[in-house]
Protein backbone atom coordinates (compact mmCIF):
# COMPACT_ATOMS: atom_id res chain seq x y z
CA UNK A 1 0.00 0.00 0.00
CA UNK A 2 1.74 2.86 -0.99
CA UNK A 3 0.82 5.85 1.20
CA UNK A 4 2.65 9.21 0.48
CA UNK A 5 4.44 10.91 -2.64
CA UNK A 6 7.02 12.17 -0.31
CA UNK A 7 10.29 11.11 -0.27
CA UNK A 8 11.55 8.04 1.90
CA UNK A 9 13.52 9.82 4.19
CA UNK A 10 10.69 12.80 4.49
CA UNK A 11 8.22 9.91 6.08
CA UNK A 12 11.31 8.21 8.35
CA UNK A 13 11.24 11.66 10.14
CA UNK A 14 11.01 11.70 13.14
CA UNK A 15 9.71 7.59 13.34
CA UNK A 16 10.85 6.56 16.87
CA UNK A 17 11.81 3.32 15.04
CA UNK A 18 13.37 0.14 17.31
CA UNK A 19 13.51 2.90 20.49
CA UNK A 20 9.98 2.80 20.81
CA UNK A 21 10.40 -0.87 22.39
CA UNK A 22 12.86 0.36 24.84
CA UNK A 23 10.50 1.56 27.29
CA UNK A 24 7.69 -1.24 27.17
CA UNK A 25 6.07 0.00 30.59
CA UNK A 26 4.71 3.61 29.14
CA UNK A 27 1.53 2.01 27.62
CA UNK A 28 0.52 -0.74 30.18
CA UNK A 29 0.36 -4.31 30.02
CA UNK A 30 -0.58 -4.98 26.79
CA UNK A 31 2.68 -3.14 25.43
CA UNK A 32 4.78 -5.30 27.89
CA UNK A 33 2.81 -8.27 26.46
CA UNK A 34 4.03 -7.03 22.55
CA UNK A 35 7.09 -6.87 23.29
CA UNK A 36 7.76 -10.29 25.39
CA UNK A 37 5.98 -11.89 22.41
CA UNK A 38 8.47 -10.56 20.16
CA UNK A 39 11.47 -11.14 21.95
CA UNK A 40 10.17 -14.75 23.08
CA UNK A 41 9.50 -15.58 19.27
CA UNK A 42 12.65 -14.49 18.19
CA UNK A 43 14.52 -16.43 21.08
CA UNK A 44 12.33 -19.44 20.83
CA UNK A 45 13.23 -19.10 16.79
CA UNK A 46 17.28 -19.36 17.67
CA UNK A 47 17.04 -22.05 20.02
CA UNK A 48 14.90 -23.98 17.45
CA UNK A 49 17.91 -24.02 14.66
CA UNK A 50 20.09 -24.43 17.20
CA UNK A 51 18.30 -27.45 18.28
CA UNK A 52 17.48 -28.82 14.94
CA UNK A 53 21.48 -28.75 14.30
CA UNK A 54 22.50 -29.86 17.60
CA UNK A 55 20.21 -33.27 16.89
CA UNK A 56 21.70 -33.57 13.53
CA UNK A 57 25.14 -34.69 15.48
CA UNK A 58 23.10 -37.97 16.14
CA UNK A 59 23.94 -39.33 12.80
CA UNK A 60 28.18 -38.91 13.60
CA UNK A 61 27.08 -42.04 15.74
CA UNK A 62 27.36 -42.10 19.87
CA UNK A 63 30.54 -40.54 20.16
CA UNK A 64 29.80 -37.05 18.42
CA UNK A 65 26.15 -37.14 20.01
CA UNK A 66 27.97 -37.52 23.72
CA UNK A 67 30.77 -34.73 22.44
CA UNK A 68 27.72 -32.24 21.76
CA UNK A 69 25.55 -33.46 24.86
CA UNK A 70 28.37 -32.33 27.04
CA UNK A 71 28.45 -28.86 26.05
CA UNK A 72 24.55 -28.59 27.05
CA UNK A 73 24.48 -30.73 30.08
CA UNK A 74 26.53 -27.78 31.90
CA UNK A 75 25.47 -25.00 34.28
CA UNK A 76 25.12 -22.38 31.52
CA UNK A 77 23.08 -24.54 29.12
CA UNK A 78 20.93 -25.99 32.04
CA UNK A 79 20.05 -22.03 32.65
CA UNK A 80 19.73 -21.78 28.78
CA UNK A 81 17.29 -24.43 28.65
CA UNK A 82 15.07 -22.87 31.36
CA UNK A 83 15.14 -19.89 29.56
CA UNK A 84 13.44 -21.91 26.76
CA UNK A 85 10.78 -23.24 28.83
CA UNK A 86 9.71 -19.84 30.06
CA UNK A 87 9.83 -18.23 26.98
CA UNK A 88 7.85 -21.45 25.27
CA UNK A 89 5.61 -21.07 28.15
CA UNK A 90 5.40 -17.80 27.76
CA UNK A 91 4.70 -17.32 23.83
CA UNK A 92 2.39 -20.37 23.75
CA UNK A 93 -0.30 -19.62 26.87
CA UNK A 94 -0.38 -15.31 25.60
CA UNK A 95 -0.23 -16.26 21.87
CA UNK A 96 -3.78 -18.27 22.36
CA UNK A 97 -4.90 -15.05 24.51
CA UNK A 98 -3.61 -13.36 21.10
CA UNK A 99 -5.38 -15.50 18.76
CA UNK A 100 -8.45 -15.22 20.31
CA UNK A 101 -8.01 -11.44 20.39
CA UNK A 102 -7.46 -11.09 16.95
CA UNK A 103 -10.34 -12.50 16.10
CA UNK A 104 -12.25 -9.92 18.10
CA UNK A 105 -13.15 -11.87 21.40
CA UNK A 106 -12.75 -11.04 24.82
CA UNK A 107 -12.84 -7.52 24.12
CA UNK A 108 -16.14 -6.42 24.86
CA UNK A 109 -18.86 -4.52 22.44
CA UNK A 110 -18.54 -1.46 21.28
CA UNK A 111 -20.91 1.17 22.77
CA UNK A 112 -21.50 5.14 23.69
CA UNK A 113 -18.09 6.59 25.12
CA UNK A 114 -18.24 8.50 28.55
CA UNK A 115 -16.04 10.34 30.60
CA UNK A 116 -13.28 9.23 31.73
CA UNK A 117 -13.17 7.04 28.16
CA UNK A 118 -10.99 3.72 29.63
CA UNK A 119 -10.67 1.78 26.80
CA UNK A 120 -12.79 -1.34 26.75
CA UNK A 121 -10.45 -3.80 25.04
CA UNK A 122 -7.56 -3.00 27.38
CA UNK A 123 -9.74 -4.94 30.11
CA UNK A 124 -9.00 -6.97 33.51
CA UNK A 125 -10.04 -10.41 31.08
CA UNK A 126 -7.09 -9.59 28.82
CA UNK A 127 -4.93 -7.83 31.82
CA UNK A 128 -5.06 -11.27 33.35
CA UNK A 129 -4.32 -13.64 30.34
CA UNK A 130 -0.91 -11.64 30.58
CA UNK A 131 -0.40 -11.75 34.25
CA UNK A 132 -1.16 -15.72 33.71
CA UNK A 133 0.98 -16.47 31.28
CA UNK A 134 3.51 -14.65 33.08
CA UNK A 135 3.39 -16.71 36.41
CA UNK A 136 2.85 -19.99 34.22
CA UNK A 137 6.28 -19.07 32.75
CA UNK A 138 7.69 -18.22 35.88
CA UNK A 139 6.13 -22.13 37.34
CA UNK A 140 7.45 -23.66 34.41
CA UNK A 141 11.15 -22.33 34.52
CA UNK A 142 10.72 -23.57 38.13
CA UNK A 143 9.62 -26.82 37.40
CA UNK A 144 12.71 -27.16 34.71
CA UNK A 145 15.11 -25.90 37.42
CA UNK A 146 14.10 -28.70 39.52
CA UNK A 147 13.96 -31.22 36.89
CA UNK A 148 18.07 -30.02 35.48
CA UNK A 149 19.03 -29.09 38.88
CA UNK A 150 17.41 -31.20 41.25
CA UNK A 151 16.85 -34.52 42.71
CA UNK A 152 14.94 -35.71 39.68
CA UNK B 1 -33.67 43.66 60.39
CA UNK B 2 -30.88 44.59 63.40
CA UNK B 3 -29.69 40.49 62.86
CA UNK B 4 -29.75 40.74 59.58
CA UNK B 5 -27.39 43.83 59.39
CA UNK B 6 -25.14 42.26 62.69
CA UNK B 7 -24.94 38.69 60.16
CA UNK B 8 -23.87 41.22 57.06
CA UNK B 9 -20.97 42.61 59.37
CA UNK B 10 -20.12 39.37 60.47
CA UNK B 11 -19.83 38.21 57.30
CA UNK B 12 -17.80 41.04 55.83
CA UNK B 13 -15.52 40.71 58.82
CA UNK B 14 -14.57 37.22 57.78
CA UNK B 15 -14.41 37.92 54.28
CA UNK B 16 -12.54 41.16 53.94
CA UNK B 17 -11.70 43.07 50.64
CA UNK B 18 -9.55 41.62 48.07
CA UNK B 19 -10.13 38.27 49.81
CA UNK B 20 -10.05 37.26 46.02
CA UNK B 21 -6.89 37.44 44.88
CA UNK B 22 -5.95 35.88 48.42
CA UNK B 23 -7.90 32.89 46.87
CA UNK B 24 -6.10 33.74 43.67
CA UNK B 25 -2.54 33.37 45.54
CA UNK B 26 -3.76 30.29 47.22
CA UNK B 27 -4.42 28.58 43.80
CA UNK B 28 -1.18 29.16 42.90
CA UNK B 29 0.54 25.74 43.39
CA UNK B 30 3.78 26.34 42.73
CA UNK B 31 6.37 26.68 39.66
CA UNK B 32 6.95 24.45 37.22
CA UNK B 33 9.92 24.32 34.71
CA UNK B 34 8.30 23.33 31.26
CA UNK B 35 11.26 22.16 28.93
CA UNK B 36 10.00 22.76 25.45
CA UNK B 37 11.69 20.85 22.35
CA UNK B 38 12.92 23.06 20.00
CA UNK B 39 13.58 22.42 16.48
CA UNK B 40 13.69 25.18 12.94
CA UNK B 41 14.83 22.19 10.60
CA UNK B 42 17.78 23.67 9.99
CA UNK B 43 19.83 23.52 13.09
CA UNK B 44 20.56 20.95 15.77
CA UNK B 45 16.99 20.60 17.84
CA UNK B 46 17.30 21.46 21.75
CA UNK B 47 14.98 22.06 24.79
CA UNK B 48 14.36 25.09 26.70
CA UNK B 49 13.33 25.26 29.93
CA UNK B 50 10.71 28.12 31.40
CA UNK B 51 9.80 28.94 34.94
CA UNK B 52 5.87 28.95 34.75
CA UNK B 53 3.06 29.42 37.59
CA UNK B 54 0.26 26.92 37.49
CA UNK B 55 -2.58 26.88 39.29
CA UNK B 56 -4.65 24.05 40.06
CA UNK B 57 -6.31 24.04 36.84
CA UNK B 58 -3.81 25.19 34.07
CA UNK B 59 -2.92 22.66 31.56
CA UNK B 60 -0.29 22.11 29.46
CA UNK B 61 -1.36 24.16 26.90
CA UNK B 62 -1.96 26.82 29.10
CA UNK B 63 1.74 27.21 30.42
CA UNK B 64 2.96 26.73 26.53
CA UNK B 65 0.64 29.73 26.28
CA UNK B 66 1.83 31.76 29.11
CA UNK B 67 5.43 30.71 28.39
CA UNK B 68 4.72 31.87 24.68
CA UNK B 69 3.39 34.95 26.00
CA UNK B 70 5.51 36.26 28.40
CA UNK B 71 8.69 34.80 27.59
CA UNK B 72 9.18 33.91 24.06
CA UNK B 73 6.63 34.37 21.31
CA UNK B 74 8.73 32.12 18.42
CA UNK B 75 7.67 28.80 20.18
CA UNK B 76 5.74 26.86 17.55
CA UNK B 77 2.78 25.45 18.43
CA UNK B 78 -1.04 24.37 17.33
CA UNK B 79 -3.83 24.32 19.01
CA UNK B 80 -7.33 25.46 18.19
CA UNK B 81 -10.07 24.50 20.26
CA UNK B 82 -8.85 24.39 24.02
CA UNK B 83 -11.67 21.81 24.59
CA UNK B 84 -10.34 18.41 23.01
CA UNK B 85 -12.91 18.69 19.93
CA UNK B 86 -9.78 19.54 17.14
CA UNK B 87 -7.44 17.30 17.86
CA UNK B 88 -4.59 20.15 17.09
CA UNK B 89 -2.54 20.28 20.44
CA UNK B 90 -1.45 16.54 20.36
CA UNK B 91 1.92 16.20 21.60
CA UNK B 92 4.52 13.80 23.68
CA UNK B 93 3.85 15.07 27.50
CA UNK B 94 6.30 13.80 29.76
CA UNK B 95 6.97 10.74 26.63
CA UNK B 96 3.67 9.84 26.15
CA UNK B 97 1.53 11.32 23.45
CA UNK B 98 -1.29 13.78 24.96
CA UNK B 99 -3.28 16.47 23.92
CA UNK B 100 -2.34 19.57 25.69
CA UNK B 101 -5.18 21.36 26.31
CA UNK B 102 -6.78 17.93 28.03
CA UNK B 103 -3.87 17.18 30.48
CA UNK B 104 -3.64 19.21 33.40
CA UNK B 105 -0.51 19.86 35.09
CA UNK B 106 -1.58 18.74 38.56
CA UNK B 107 -2.27 15.36 37.12
CA UNK B 108 1.56 14.77 36.39
CA UNK B 109 4.13 14.02 38.70
CA UNK B 110 7.43 15.76 39.18
CA UNK B 111 7.98 19.47 38.54
CA UNK B 112 9.32 19.11 35.37
CA UNK B 113 6.82 19.47 32.48
CA UNK B 114 8.53 17.80 28.58
CA UNK B 115 6.88 18.83 25.60
CA UNK B 116 8.25 17.40 22.85
CA UNK B 117 6.43 16.81 18.67
CA UNK B 118 4.56 13.47 18.18
CA UNK B 119 6.46 10.81 17.22
CA UNK B 120 6.37 9.23 14.09
CA UNK B 121 5.16 12.39 12.36
CA UNK B 122 7.86 14.35 10.22
CA UNK B 123 8.61 17.59 12.11
CA UNK B 124 7.36 21.10 10.94
CA UNK B 125 8.80 23.44 14.03
CA UNK B 126 9.43 22.74 17.43
CA UNK B 127 6.21 21.13 18.64
CA UNK B 128 4.54 21.37 15.36
CA UNK B 129 4.29 18.06 13.29
CA UNK B 130 3.23 17.42 9.66
CA UNK B 131 0.02 15.13 9.24
CA UNK B 132 0.04 14.60 5.68
CA UNK B 133 0.89 11.16 5.86
CA UNK B 134 -1.15 10.51 8.62
CA UNK B 135 -4.40 11.99 6.25
CA UNK B 136 -3.19 10.01 3.56
CA UNK B 137 -3.62 6.60 5.29
CA UNK B 138 -6.85 8.09 6.31
CA UNK B 139 -7.71 8.87 3.19
CA UNK B 140 -6.64 5.74 1.73
CA UNK B 141 -9.36 3.61 3.29
CA UNK B 142 -12.37 5.70 1.66
CA UNK B 143 -13.73 7.11 5.08
CA UNK B 144 -17.32 7.76 3.67
CA UNK B 145 -20.54 5.55 2.83
CA UNK B 146 -20.72 4.15 -0.22
CA UNK B 147 -23.79 2.21 -1.99
CA UNK B 148 -23.82 1.53 -4.91
CA UNK B 149 -27.32 0.39 -5.35
CA UNK B 150 -28.59 3.89 -3.43
CA UNK B 151 -28.89 6.42 -6.30
CA UNK B 152 -27.56 10.24 -4.85
CA UNK B 153 -27.18 12.25 -8.02
CA UNK B 154 -31.30 13.01 -8.34
CA UNK B 155 -31.74 15.40 -5.52
CA UNK B 156 -35.49 15.47 -6.10
CA UNK B 157 -35.68 11.97 -4.88
CA UNK B 158 -33.03 11.88 -2.43
CA UNK B 159 -34.02 10.41 0.90
CA UNK B 160 -32.65 8.99 4.40
CA UNK B 161 -31.49 5.82 5.52
CA UNK B 162 -33.63 4.79 8.59
CA UNK B 163 -31.17 3.64 11.00
CA UNK B 164 -31.87 2.67 14.68
CA UNK B 165 -30.48 3.65 17.93
CA UNK B 166 -28.89 -0.34 18.33
CA UNK B 167 -27.32 0.56 14.24
CA UNK B 168 -25.96 3.59 15.60
CA UNK B 169 -23.98 2.06 18.53
CA UNK B 170 -22.25 -0.15 16.69
CA UNK B 171 -19.66 2.36 14.67
CA UNK B 172 -21.19 5.48 16.95
CA UNK B 173 -17.64 5.67 19.74
CA UNK B 174 -15.37 5.26 16.52
CA UNK B 175 -16.90 8.09 14.67
CA UNK B 176 -15.98 10.09 17.90
CA UNK B 177 -12.34 9.89 16.57
CA UNK B 178 -10.93 13.67 15.99
CA UNK B 179 -7.51 12.55 14.11
CA UNK B 180 -5.38 14.00 16.65
CA UNK B 181 -2.64 11.60 15.58
CA UNK B 182 -2.24 10.19 19.35
CA UNK B 183 -2.98 6.91 18.74
CA UNK B 184 -0.30 7.23 15.52
CA UNK B 185 2.36 8.19 17.48
CA UNK B 186 2.20 5.85 20.50
CA UNK B 187 1.89 2.48 18.20
CA UNK B 188 4.73 0.31 17.53
CA UNK B 189 4.27 -0.93 14.26
CA UNK B 190 3.90 2.95 12.66
CA UNK B 191 6.92 3.33 14.69
CA UNK B 192 8.64 1.26 12.15
CA UNK B 193 7.10 0.44 9.04
CA UNK B 194 5.77 3.73 7.34
CA UNK B 195 3.53 1.43 4.89
CA UNK B 196 1.09 0.84 7.71
CA UNK B 197 -1.97 2.84 8.00
CA UNK B 198 -1.67 2.87 12.12
CA UNK B 199 -4.74 2.60 14.08
CA UNK B 200 -6.65 5.89 13.08
CA UNK B 201 -7.40 4.62 9.66
CA UNK B 202 -7.79 1.03 10.63
CA UNK B 203 -10.58 1.56 13.17
CA UNK B 204 -12.04 4.03 10.81
CA UNK B 205 -12.14 1.52 8.31
CA UNK B 206 -14.07 -0.96 11.00
CA UNK B 207 -16.18 2.11 11.54
CA UNK B 208 -17.60 2.22 8.16
CA UNK B 209 -17.96 -1.50 7.81
CA UNK B 210 -20.78 -1.64 10.49
CA UNK B 211 -22.40 1.26 9.65
CA UNK B 212 -25.66 -0.53 8.00
CA UNK B 213 -25.48 2.47 5.13
CA UNK B 214 -22.78 0.93 3.68
CA UNK B 215 -21.58 -1.89 1.53
CA UNK B 216 -18.45 -1.80 0.75
CA UNK B 217 -16.85 -3.78 3.06
CA UNK B 218 -15.24 -6.27 0.46
CA UNK B 219 -13.69 -2.96 -1.02
CA UNK B 220 -12.43 -1.73 2.22
CA UNK B 221 -11.07 -5.30 3.14
CA UNK B 222 -9.31 -5.95 0.31
CA UNK B 223 -7.32 -2.37 0.69
CA UNK B 224 -5.97 -3.56 3.96
CA UNK B 225 -5.44 -7.07 3.42
CA UNK B 226 -1.89 -6.47 2.49
CA UNK B 227 1.34 -7.46 4.24
CA UNK B 228 1.35 -3.84 5.54
CA UNK B 229 -1.87 -3.62 6.65
CA UNK B 230 -4.78 -4.97 9.37
CA UNK B 231 -2.26 -7.83 10.54
CA UNK B 232 0.80 -6.07 11.13
CA UNK B 233 -1.13 -4.61 14.18
CA UNK B 234 -0.01 -6.70 17.38
CA UNK B 235 -2.82 -6.07 19.45
CA UNK B 236 0.03 -3.39 21.84
CA UNK B 237 -3.08 -1.56 22.92
CA UNK B 238 -1.17 1.96 22.93
CA UNK B 239 -3.70 3.43 20.85
CA UNK B 240 -6.48 2.62 23.01
CA UNK B 241 -4.59 3.76 26.03
CA UNK B 242 -3.45 7.19 24.90
CA UNK B 243 -6.60 7.82 22.87
CA UNK B 244 -8.38 11.35 24.58
CA UNK B 245 -11.85 10.46 23.49
CA UNK B 246 -12.48 6.90 24.16
CA UNK B 247 -12.43 5.51 20.49
CA UNK B 248 -10.47 2.63 21.73
CA UNK B 249 -9.16 2.08 18.02
CA UNK B 250 -7.59 -1.22 19.01
CA UNK B 251 -11.04 -2.70 19.84
CA UNK B 252 -12.18 -1.28 16.12
CA UNK B 253 -9.12 -3.02 14.54
CA UNK B 254 -9.89 -6.74 16.36
CA UNK B 255 -13.15 -6.66 15.61
CA UNK B 256 -12.38 -5.85 12.16
CA UNK B 257 -9.89 -8.62 11.79
CA UNK B 258 -12.63 -11.18 13.35
CA UNK B 259 -15.13 -10.59 10.69
CA UNK B 260 -12.22 -11.24 8.15
CA UNK B 261 -10.89 -14.25 10.09
CA UNK B 262 -14.70 -15.31 9.77
CA UNK B 263 -14.28 -15.49 13.63
CA UNK B 264 -17.39 -13.70 13.70
CA UNK B 265 -20.02 -12.70 11.51
CA UNK B 266 -20.87 -9.00 10.12
CA UNK B 267 -24.45 -9.24 11.03
CA UNK B 268 -24.80 -6.29 8.85
CA UNK B 269 -28.39 -5.67 7.34
CA UNK B 270 -28.66 -3.18 4.75
CA UNK B 271 -30.54 0.15 6.15
CA UNK B 272 -34.10 1.15 4.69
CA UNK B 273 -34.41 4.40 3.04
CA UNK B 274 -37.09 6.31 4.29
CA UNK B 275 -40.60 6.75 2.42
CA UNK B 276 -41.01 10.16 1.10
CA UNK B 277 -44.02 9.57 -0.73
CA UNK B 278 -42.75 10.58 -3.87
CA UNK B 279 -44.06 7.63 -5.70
CA UNK B 280 -47.79 8.29 -5.02
CA UNK B 281 -46.89 12.03 -5.68
CA UNK C 1 0.33 -13.51 -4.57
CA UNK C 2 -0.83 -15.26 -1.35
CA UNK C 3 -3.37 -13.24 0.71
CA UNK C 4 -2.03 -11.93 4.01
CA UNK C 5 -5.02 -13.22 5.65
CA UNK C 6 -4.47 -16.59 4.46
CA UNK C 7 -0.66 -16.40 5.27
CA UNK C 8 -2.21 -14.81 9.06
CA UNK C 9 -4.39 -18.66 8.88
CA UNK C 10 -1.77 -20.71 8.84
CA UNK C 11 0.43 -18.78 11.02
CA UNK C 12 -2.47 -19.48 13.74
CA UNK C 13 -3.21 -22.76 12.65
CA UNK C 14 0.11 -23.58 13.23
CA UNK C 15 0.91 -21.80 15.99
CA UNK C 16 -1.64 -23.84 17.90
CA UNK C 17 -1.06 -27.21 16.36
CA UNK C 18 2.33 -26.78 17.09
CA UNK C 19 2.12 -26.30 20.91
CA UNK C 20 -0.05 -29.71 20.93
CA UNK C 21 2.94 -31.58 18.74
CA UNK C 22 5.59 -29.68 21.38
CA UNK C 23 3.48 -30.80 24.41
CA UNK C 24 4.00 -34.30 23.40
CA UNK C 25 7.46 -34.19 22.40
CA UNK C 26 8.10 -32.77 25.46
CA UNK C 27 6.05 -35.71 27.61
CA UNK C 28 8.20 -38.06 26.00
CA UNK C 29 11.54 -36.53 27.61
CA UNK C 30 9.44 -36.60 30.86
CA UNK C 31 8.58 -40.54 30.81
CA UNK C 32 11.68 -41.33 32.44
CA UNK C 33 14.27 -38.44 34.60
CA UNK C 34 15.64 -36.63 32.12
CA UNK C 35 19.34 -37.26 31.91
CA UNK C 36 18.21 -40.96 30.76
CA UNK C 37 15.78 -39.58 28.41
CA UNK C 38 18.78 -37.90 25.88
CA UNK C 39 21.03 -40.64 26.72
CA UNK C 40 22.05 -42.15 22.68
CA UNK C 41 20.26 -45.41 22.68
CA UNK C 42 16.77 -43.52 23.82
CA UNK C 43 16.89 -41.15 21.19
CA UNK C 44 17.79 -44.10 18.76
CA UNK C 45 14.87 -45.71 19.72
CA UNK C 46 12.45 -42.78 19.94
CA UNK C 47 13.11 -42.38 15.45
CA UNK C 48 13.02 -45.83 15.25
CA UNK C 49 9.48 -45.52 16.48
CA UNK C 50 7.78 -44.05 13.03
CA UNK C 51 5.00 -42.60 14.77
CA UNK C 52 6.86 -40.60 17.04
CA UNK C 53 9.00 -39.75 13.60
CA UNK C 54 5.87 -38.66 11.90
CA UNK C 55 5.52 -36.19 15.17
CA UNK C 56 9.26 -35.00 14.74
CA UNK C 57 8.57 -34.10 11.54
CA UNK C 58 5.40 -32.67 12.14
CA UNK C 59 7.42 -30.63 14.87
CA UNK C 60 9.62 -29.55 12.13
CA UNK C 61 7.14 -28.19 9.52
CA UNK C 62 4.93 -26.43 11.93
CA UNK C 63 7.27 -24.45 13.97
CA UNK C 64 9.22 -23.79 10.58
CA UNK C 65 6.25 -22.07 9.43
CA UNK C 66 5.07 -20.69 12.45
CA UNK C 67 8.98 -18.96 13.17
CA UNK C 68 9.72 -18.21 9.49
CA UNK C 69 6.75 -16.22 8.86
CA UNK C 70 6.86 -14.76 12.50
CA UNK C 71 10.53 -13.46 11.49
CA UNK C 72 9.42 -12.34 8.36
CA UNK C 73 6.24 -10.34 9.91
CA UNK C 74 8.95 -8.31 11.91
CA UNK C 75 11.20 -8.12 9.38
CA UNK C 76 9.02 -6.57 7.05
CA UNK C 77 8.03 -4.17 9.62
CA UNK C 78 11.95 -2.45 9.77
CA UNK C 79 12.18 -1.32 6.22
CA UNK C 80 9.58 -0.93 3.75
CA UNK C 81 11.09 -0.97 0.06
CA UNK C 82 10.83 -3.36 -2.26
CA UNK C 83 13.94 -4.77 -2.57
CA UNK C 84 13.84 -5.51 1.06
CA UNK C 85 10.65 -6.71 1.12
CA UNK C 86 11.52 -9.20 -1.87
CA UNK C 87 14.52 -10.09 -0.06
CA UNK C 88 12.69 -10.85 3.52
CA UNK C 89 10.00 -13.05 1.72
CA UNK C 90 13.09 -14.81 -0.96
CA UNK C 91 15.52 -15.43 2.66
CA UNK C 92 12.74 -16.60 4.80
CA UNK C 93 11.16 -18.89 2.57
CA UNK C 94 14.64 -20.40 1.59
CA UNK C 95 15.80 -20.48 5.21
CA UNK C 96 12.69 -22.43 6.25
CA UNK C 97 13.08 -25.10 3.67
CA UNK C 98 16.51 -25.37 4.46
CA UNK C 99 15.61 -25.89 8.44
CA UNK C 100 13.23 -28.20 7.11
CA UNK C 101 15.16 -30.18 4.88
CA UNK C 102 17.98 -30.44 7.32
CA UNK C 103 15.83 -31.88 10.04
CA UNK C 104 13.81 -34.16 7.75
CA UNK C 105 17.82 -35.64 6.73
CA UNK C 106 18.54 -36.19 10.54
CA UNK C 107 15.40 -38.03 11.14
CA UNK C 108 15.78 -40.39 7.94
CA UNK C 109 19.28 -41.12 8.94
CA UNK C 110 18.44 -41.92 12.33
CA UNK C 111 16.00 -44.56 11.81
CA UNK C 112 19.02 -46.34 9.65
CA UNK C 113 21.07 -46.52 12.84
CA UNK C 114 22.00 -48.97 15.03
CA UNK C 115 21.02 -48.38 19.05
Amino acid sequence: METSKESNSTVRNNREGLKGWLNPARYGWERVSYWFQRLTGLFLLIYFIGHVYETSSLTGGQAAWNALLALTQTVQGHIFLILVIGASTFHSVNGIRLIFTHGGMGLGKPGRPDYPYDALSLNYRQKSGIWISLILAALAMLYGADVLFGTK
Amino acid sequence: MNELIKRIKMFRNNHPAGDENADNEKNIREKINLKVFRTNGKSESHFDTFEIPIMRWTTVLDALLHAKSYCDSSIGIRYSCRMASCGSCGMKINGIPRLACYTKISELKGGIVSCEPLANFPQIRDLVTDFSVFFNHHKQIQPFIQNENIQTEDREVLTEYIQKPEDVDKYLQFSYCIKCGLCYSACPTVATDTKFPGPQALSQAYRYSVDNRDNALGKRQNIIDDRHGIWRCHFAGSCSAVCPKGVDPALGIQLLRGHMLRFSKNEQKLAELQDRGLDKS
Amino acid sequence: MIRESLIMRIHYITGISALFVVAVHITMRLLMPFDSSIEYQNIIANYHNIAYSILLESILVLIAIHGFNGLRIMLLELRQNRLWENGVTIFTISAMMTVVAYGTRTIILAQGLGA
